[in-house]
């Protein structure tokens, strides 16, 4: 072998070295370097626009719903006053006095917003700070001197400052974090001593509404494929000129407005819609028992079908067009009969188009809100509906915030699953 | 497209098989359409004999996949039947005829170990499992493969895929094999190397196959008869040996082999030879009438490189014509010479590397002489 020499060293410890006496690995990555800056220059404004516009609302959210510092920002005397208190009775003179001055010196604007978190705690929170607030400012207009007795002055401007359970649920917020949104997300809250119980019958509708939700997601899912799986078949065999055509059928819900396929099927499903005209007209139903397929869980069934069916037929055929014909050949060559080769063959080669089609559609589905919110009528919302709610008309942006993010976690989950159960590598997205 | 029956080949006899009982396969005047407008295979007649290995040779678009994919039953006939051990076929569905089938890509399932690929055929046989999985691994140890059931198959070369789709074809037992140019993926070295391999199987199996291939070496190497086909017509079924030094048309002169085409009319013919004026020189020579009809017909002279002579002057018994040396390739244990003969420049004979040849110069005058019975008259084509 070693009739020509090769002029190469190798240092101490036996690494090699290049012909100018540099270590080789270190060459290398020099070499290498200027490559990977380059890439590196390529992602990044992609890295930076998903993580400003992505990242940092998904952290601000994750903040908002464990955020408890609204009260404790505008109310800091009393919440240090608020330690000494035993809890037994009535409060003593230092923390009426903390209270006052606290409202006195917080900004209107402060004060709107710990009132707004109070009366999550307590009912009739709101009005009471805004009272203390006038009746405060108003007393200190015309005594800028007053110097207490602080107990006496505010039960004088409110009854309800002498009812100790006001005082007992300001211990709901002493702390700047909570969990209280996330409760609250399970029809859970804290007591007045930090404990957790559940929250009055009539204010329960959190988990019936999340049950729903995953209800009509698993249904809409199954459904999508179902319907989505032989249109993706025959997409991916049909001759190119037909299958071109039904393409075109497929993608044509995309380049229509949403809100225009919610009103055509508005049209279709009301009571004295097409479809019930026509079955009236059918004399299969009488026209006093017209179907009630709007404004109900079937109607955010249907509609949300028929919006979602592309996201699952679009992965399917990706993955069925790159199955060669020749498999379904082959197993029938070998003996198995049409169905038996469609099942053991060409169905586990498809698998990965369904695990991305259905996850797709799931995901869409679980944080749907436009659909219900137009055909869904009153047990055919979903907890989108809420989120949408609570951000828009209650401004209980710590409620959205929290449900936000279990709907986050509840996707992440599901796709820890299907990588622990299929393999995430598995996965086709076309 | 021309009336098959109008097209100037003749209708080549059968050699073997013409029996119809002895036939394992047969196809009886069989015709197969697209499109309704143009046949791709036209009025197919051939008998295949039980334990023979018959290649279907010929360009693509000339019809040779198109009647294996009939014999499978993946394209119905559009006229006539196939028999398979006497039996009509035509209405049984692809999974009952028992046929085992290599594919071009092999068609090995992905999602499957190489052991589940074997034993498929078996499980949808019901074959009990103990009696299965000794199967599976005969036919693995067979293809010299033992040991490689638990991989899947992209996790294998494509010699051993290959090897994989024969054990897979050949695990149920099958009577008839057929292969759809199984070595087409695969290098030069790996497929001459599994040209043996097959052909070993083959016979020590006994299995009937039918094989289609383009390659015309492959044909040769493995073949008991080779059914040439052109323009979706059979052009000559016969042996390898056969084939090549006995060619019924031009077409198979031309496509079999390296071979020399001369033009001219044909002005005698007597005991089955004849005499031929060739077009540019005007000289008569004989060749064998293979294929001519008349005298003053045109016809086209086949003549293969290595039986033609640089001649010494003076040779009795040789047809000769003059000629000049265009080319030299020197190729070690041949010299490849072009010559131009009677107006054209793509003469070619092989010179042997001997002493007694001696050495030519380019663009010297030569004489080349060829034997009558190596010249054949065959239809004419286009000069």
């Amino acid at each position: 072998m070693a009739a020509t020499s090769i002029d190469m060293s190798t240092t101490a410890t036996g690494e090699l070295l290049t012909a100018d006496g540099r270590p080789l690995k270190e060459s290398l990555q020099r070499s290498l370097r200027r490559r990977k800056l380059t890439a590196l220059a390529l992602v990044a404004p992609a890295v930076v626009f998903l993580f400003v516009l992505f990242g940092m609302p998904v952290i601000y959210l994750m903040t908002w719903s464990v955020d408890d510092t609204q009260v404790n920002n505008a109310l800091p005397r009393t919440f240090a006053a608020y330690q000494q208190w035993d809890g037994e009775e009535l409060p003593s003179e230092p923390l009426y006095e903390a209270m006052f001055k606290d409202v006195a010196e917080a900004s209107g604007i402060q004060i709107g917003r710990a009132s707004t978190r109070m009366n999550y705690a307590k009912s009739k929170w709101k009005s009471l700070m805004k009272k203390t607030k006038r009746q405060v400012k108003a007393l200190l207009g015309t005594d800028p001197d007053f110097a207490g007795p602080y107990k006496e002055a505010l039960i004088g401007i409110d009854k309800r400052w002498e009812d100790i359970s006001f005082w007992h649920s300001l211990g709901i917020m002493k702390d700047p974090y909570t969990l209280g949104y996330y409760l609250n997300s399970f029809d859970l809250q804290y007591g007045f001593g930090k404990e957790v119980v559940q929250q009055p019958e009539n204010r329960r509708i959190y988990k019936t509404l999340w049950m729903r939700t995953l209800m009509i997601s698993v249904i809409v899912t199954l459904a999508c494929l179902a319907l989505g799986y032989p249109v993706a078949h025959l997409l991916a065999t049909l001759p190119l000129r037909y299958s071109n055509l039904l393409m075109i059928c497929v993608l044509m819900p995309f380049w229509t407005s949403l809100l225009v396929r919610i009103v055509a099927w508005m049209i279709m499903l009301q009571q004295e819609g097409v479809i019930n005209d026509t079955l009236v007209w059918l004399r299969l139903v009488g026209d006093e028992s017209r179907w009630q397929m709007m404004y109900n869980f079937t109607g955010t069934i249907i509609v949300m079908t028929q919006i979602l069916l592309p996201f699952m037929i679009l992965p399917v055929y990706s993955v069925m067009k790159g199955i060669s014909p020749a498999y379904m050949k082959a197993a029938q060559n070998l003996g198995a009969p049409p169905a038996i080769a469609f099942l053991r063959v060409y169905v586990p080669q498809s698998l990965p188009g369904v695990g991305a089609g259905v996850i797709l559609v799931f995901i869409v589905a679980i944080g749907y809100f436009i659909t219900p919110e137009l055909v869904g009528g009153k047990d055919g919302q979903m907890i989108g509906n809420y989120i949408a709610y609570h951000l828009k008309s209650s401004l209980n942006w710590g409620l959205a915030s929290a449900m936000g993010v279990i709907l986050l976690t509840a996707i992440l989950i599901l796709y820890w699953v299907y990588d622990r159960v299929v393999g995430i590598d598995n996965m086709k997205m076309g | 497209m021309s009336d098959p029956g109008a097209n100037p080949r003749p209708a080549v006899p059968r050699t073997l098989g013409a029996d119809a009982d002895a036939a394992y396969v047969r196809f009886d005047n069989v015709q197969k359409s697209y499109d309704g407008v143009t046949l791709v295979v036209k009025s197919l007649n051939l008998d295949i004999a039980k334990g023979e290995f018959l290649t279907m040779l010929g360009p693509s678009g000339s019809g040779k996949t198109t009647c294996l994919m009939m014999l499978a039953g993946f394209e119905p006939a559009t006229h006539g039947e196939i028999f398979l051990n006497g039996r009509p076929i035509n209405n049984v569905a692809p999974h009952k005829r028992g046929i085992g089938m290599v594919f071009q890509n092999y068609a090995l399932f992905p999602h499957m170990s190489v052991e589940e690929n074997l034993l498929f055929p078996l499980e949808v046989r019901r074959m009990p499992r103990d009696e299965a999985r000794r199967r599976v691994g005969k036919a693995l140890e067979m293809v010299e493969l033992p040991g490689f059931g638990g991989r899947r198959p992209a996790q294998l070369s494509g010699g051993q895929q290959q090897r994989v789709a024969v054990a897979r074809a050949l695990v149920f037992e099958p009577d008839l094999v057929l292969m759809d140019e199984p070595l087409g993926a695969l290098d030069k070295q790996l497929r001459e190397q599994m040209q043996y391999e097959i052909k070993h199987i083959h016979e020590s199996l006994g299995v009937t196959v039918v094989y289609v291939t383009h390659d015309q070496s492959e044909a040769l190497t493995m073949s008991d008869r080779i059914a040439v086909f052109d323009d979706g017509v059979i052009q000559q079924l016969s042996t390898p040996d056969e084939l090549y030094e006995r060619p019924q048309n031009s077409f198979v002169a031309h496509f079999i082999g390296e071979n020399n085409t001369l033009h001219g009319t044909v002005a005698d013919i007597r005991n089955g030879e004849c005499r031929v004026a060739i077009d540019g020189c005007g000289e008569e020579v004989s060749a064998l009438a293979v294929n001519v009809e008349r005298v003053n017909g045109r016809t086209t002279l086949s003549l293969r490189p290595e039986r033609v002579e640089i001649a010494p002057p003076g040779t009795d018994g040789f047809n000769t014509l003059e000629g000049r040396v265009e080319e030299l390739i020197y190729l070690g244990d041949h010299i490849r010479t072009r010559l131009t003969v009677a107006g054209h420049d793509d003469f070619i004979v092989k010179v042997p590397n001997t002493h007694a040849h001696r050495r030519l110069k380019i663009g010297e005058a030569a004489t080349i002489a060829w034997l009558t019975e190596d010249c054949r008259a065959l239809d004419p084509i286009a000069s």
